[in-house]
């Protein structure tokens, strides 16, 4: 792998929490081309020969192993698409950490959209943390509209944790799920908008088979002039146990509209939705200033905690 | 060191103004004080009054001979003045540790926590890392607000009965936690409760009736005819 500058070494800091990519399979992406790549034993890599995007083909039993595949957008203009499979063996256990970072200088727009498609075998167990982030100091704006397709077959489990925190101008985030037997499913979505940003994130689940689960949780910060949209639709089509939770707290002139739907379409499913938004609660403002806070360190502690 | 002169508070209501502290006058000096009195009487009011949380209708409060009748929460926290609600704050996302920390003004670490947490009877380090919200017992709340008002360590902390929402079993415990309390602190105590073996422990009683003092004086004095009066209407209302 080229040597990494300064800036990409802290939007990797940012999205990934480390300057330098650890031991392990990875693939890192700048600016819409491969700048480093590292396979082993059990994860294959291999670029697509048909479109822009790569293959990770985790091995059958493959267990505790990680994959990262950062994507870096330096470049001011630049259009990137992307589209990355992921083969997860049977019985896997594997973390994956996935993110995209962009700075941008000047005053085009630069995008990066990643299609990501998750095929989780039988029994396989899958972490995928995905964080977003943008930076810089021109006016062009930083679009990231991520959609992500999830496949679990009998028995799989996966979490995911995405998190977009400030940066970000303009994001639509698709997820869409299909579940078979005794499959399970946790997303956890953290967003925070300021500015004139816009995120609209899209869940749909389908519980297709019999003790299938899904928990679909978002958490998400609106301040300033800033509008988040969140739009879940989880459909339970089998004896299956479904929930989903939009917790939004609205600062200065933020704007939340959330859909939670649930969609019964047997007896046996057991369908909840929740969504709660509003101010900070002032006793909750009142307590952390009681222990000496004032109420614009204690607004802090309070997102902050909820972000977390 | 705690002095409230003339404060009033009233609020509107649909009958017109209520007075719910009426005029109360009082020098605080000792060093554990018990607010007690029955329920609507105004002593968590008053206690709110003190820490900020509300602001007088009029009149005047002084905490070390300052004027902190128009100062902000914070500004009366950093004087040196805290508060364990009546009914613990939940949040979401915030933790035992994170807590405590804020309270203490440094980042602690799991050791001194849990020095604070066993205080107040919490097996340590199972709690450090818990959010503070509805997970948690209100019993383990209570304890986590004690402990967190310890860690302040203030020089004045308004207890707004403590002993609410919490079963006989935390209940003993508690009489310990504030027994060990009353022995180590350097602060002074104000507590609201309306239990005998709580209010045994202060210095002195004030009864806060209607919105005013109806009894003030050392506990010997005050304590034997609050019980004999709470006998008299246990049997009363057994008649």
């Amino acid at each position: 792998m080229s040597e990494l500058s300064a800036i990409q070494k802290n939007m990797l800091k940012e999205i990934a929490g480390y300057e330098e990519i650890p031991e392990g399979a990875y693939n890192l992406r700048s600016n819409g081309a491969l700048a480093g790549r590292r396979t082993t034993a059990n994860i294959d890599i291999q670029t697509k020969t048909d479109k822009p995007g790569i293959d990770i083909i985790i091995k059958p039993g493959t267990k505790n192993e990680r994959v990262d595949i950062p994507v870096i957008l330096t470049e001011t203009g630049l259009d990137d698409l992307v589209y990355n499979d992921f083969y997860i063996g049977e019985g896997a256990d594997v973390l994956i950490v996935a993110g995209c970072g962009i700075h941008n200088a000047g005053g085009l727009k630069s995008e990066h959209d990643g299609i990501h498609a998750f095929h989780v075998g039988k029994n396989a167990k899958v972490k995928y943390v995905e964080n977003h982030y943008g930076e810089g100091e021109g006016t062009g704006e930083k679009i990231l509209n991520p959609t992500t397709e999830v496949e679990i077959d009998e028995g799989g489990y996966m979490e995911m944790e995405t998190s977009q925190i400030r940066g970000v101008d303009s994001t639509y985030r698709k997820t869409k799920a299909k579940l078979g037997d005794r499959a399970i499913l946790v997303i956890r979505e953290k967003i925070l908008t300021h500015g004139h940003q816009k995120a609209t994130t899209d869940f749909l689940v389908d519980l297709d088979g019999v003790d299938s689960g899904a928990h679909v949780i978002s958490r998400s910060v609106a301040t300033e002039d800033s509008y988040q949209k969140y739009i879940s639709c989880v459909n339970g089509n089998n004896r299956c146990n479904g929930h989903t939770e939009c917790d939004a707290i609205l600062m200065d002139n933020g704007q939340v509209d959330a859909v939670p739907m649930v969609n019964a379409h047997t007896t046996e499913a057991r369908l909840i939705h929740e969504a709660a938004i509003g101010k900070i609660a002032g006793e909750q403002l009142d307590k952390l200033m009681t222990l000496g806070l004032t109420e614009k360190e204690a607004e802090e502690e309070i997102v902050n905690g909820f972000l977390r | 060191m705690l002095e409230l002169k003339n404060v009033t508070f009233a609020v509107q209501t649909e009958f017109g103004e209520k007075k719910i502290i009426d005029n109360i006058s009082l020098k605080i000096d000792e060093k554990f004080v018990a607010f007690t009195g029955p329920n609507g009487g105004g002593k968590s009011t008053l206690a709110k009054l003190i820490m900020g949380l509300y602001k007088p209708t009029s009149g005047k409060i002084y905490f070390d001979g300052t004027d902190i009748t128009e100062m902000s929460i914070t500004d009366r926290s950093k004087l040196g003045i805290g508060y364990a609600f009546q009914a613990p704050v939940k949040f979401k996302g915030i933790t035992v540790r994170d807590l405590i920390s804020i309270a203490s003004g440094k980042k602690l670490n799991v050791t001194e926590i849990c020095s604070y947490l066993s205080q107040v009877g919490l097996c340590a380090r199972e709690y450090v890392d818990r959010e503070v919200n509805n997970e948690l017992s209100g019993g383990e709340l209570k304890r986590i607000e004690i402990a967190t008002a310890m860690a302040k360590s203030p020089k004045l902390t308004l207890f707004d009965e403590p002993e609410a929402g919490i079963d006989l079993w935390s209940f003993n415990n508690l009489i310990s936690v504030f027994e060990k309390l009353e022995e180590q602190t350097n602060g002074s105590i104000l507590i609201i409760s309306h239990q005998e073996r709580i209010l045994n422990m202060a210095q002195r009683v004030i009864v806060i009736t209607s919105g005013k003092v109806s009894q003030d004086g050392p506990k010997d004095e005050i304590l034997p005819g609050l019980l004999s009066a709470n006998v008299c209407k246990t049997l009363a209302d057994n008649m």
